[in-house]
């Protein structure tokens, strides 16, 4: 049940097996990894900003909110901050839950918000210069599926 | 005195994301930033922009002490 902000690339990998190491009451544990995409060449660097404190207080509140509703045993959410390179990690999320259907819609669920509510703010760093991205619509759809 | 700071393009606008600014409410603050600087005070009343004080956002006026620390947060873009 924790978030971690780093500056430092991380393993996926490495995070899973940490992660699902030593669960004998554990059916399934679904993990999601996101990377950076270059765009064509759009994009040489992606830089996130976070505000510390804050940022990782609202992913806490989200991903207990998240636990309670599908009964998680446990969930893990590893985001960078600073500048990304294109094709590192930028995101890794793990739930794990007695049974699968729960530990997906949960990780599902978990990355919607991170990707359209969380707290970071995103400049893109391309050949024509830097840009603020905001939520794409698309972003916001995918959000509003979980508000029943 | 409060600690201010500005997140994603509020600190490009206004060249700084860290201050300590004379201030004793949140609506003297929005005063005194949009005073030195009106590219910034139009910035920080657009659309989505919020204001968190010591961590909590806040909507409407609060009061200030010297121990608080006021951000500014643009709409926020996820990861």
């Amino acid at each position: 049940m924790s978030v971690r902000l780093q500056s430092e690339p991380f393993e996926p990998g490495d995070l899973l097996t940490a992660f699902s190491a030593g669960r004998g009451e554990t059916g399934a544990v679904v993990s999601f990894t996101g990377l950076t995409r270059a765009e064509q060449g759009r994009t040489t660097t992606l830089e996130l900003e976070a505000y510390p404190g804050f940022t990782d207080g609202e992913i806490t509140r989200i991903g207990e909110a998240a636990a309670a509703r599908w009964g998680l045993q446990d969930w893990l959410v590893v985001h960078r901050v600073g500048p990304i390179a294109p094709g590192e990690a930028v995101v890794f999320v793990a739930t794990a839950s007695a049974h699968r259907r729960e530990a997906f819609e949960a990780c599902d669920h978990l990355m919607d918000y991170l990707k359209s509510r969380a707290p970071f703010w995103k400049k893109e760093h391309g050949p024509d210069g830097a840009r603020w991205i905001e939520p794409t619509d698309r972003d916001r759809t995918d959000a509003e599926r979980w508000e029943t | 005195m409060a600690r201010v700071l500005l997140f994603g393009r509020l600190a490009d606008i206004a060249g700084w994301r860290d201050a300590m600014i004379d201030a004793t409410s949140l609506t003297g603050l929005r005063d005194t930033l949009t005073a030195t600087d009106a590219a910034l005070g139009e910035a920080l009343a657009g659309p989505g922009v919020q204001a968190a004080v010591d961590k909590a956002i806040v909507r409407g006026d609060v009061a200030l002490s010297a121990a608080s620390e006021v951000a500014f947060l643009p709409p926020m873009s996820g990861g």
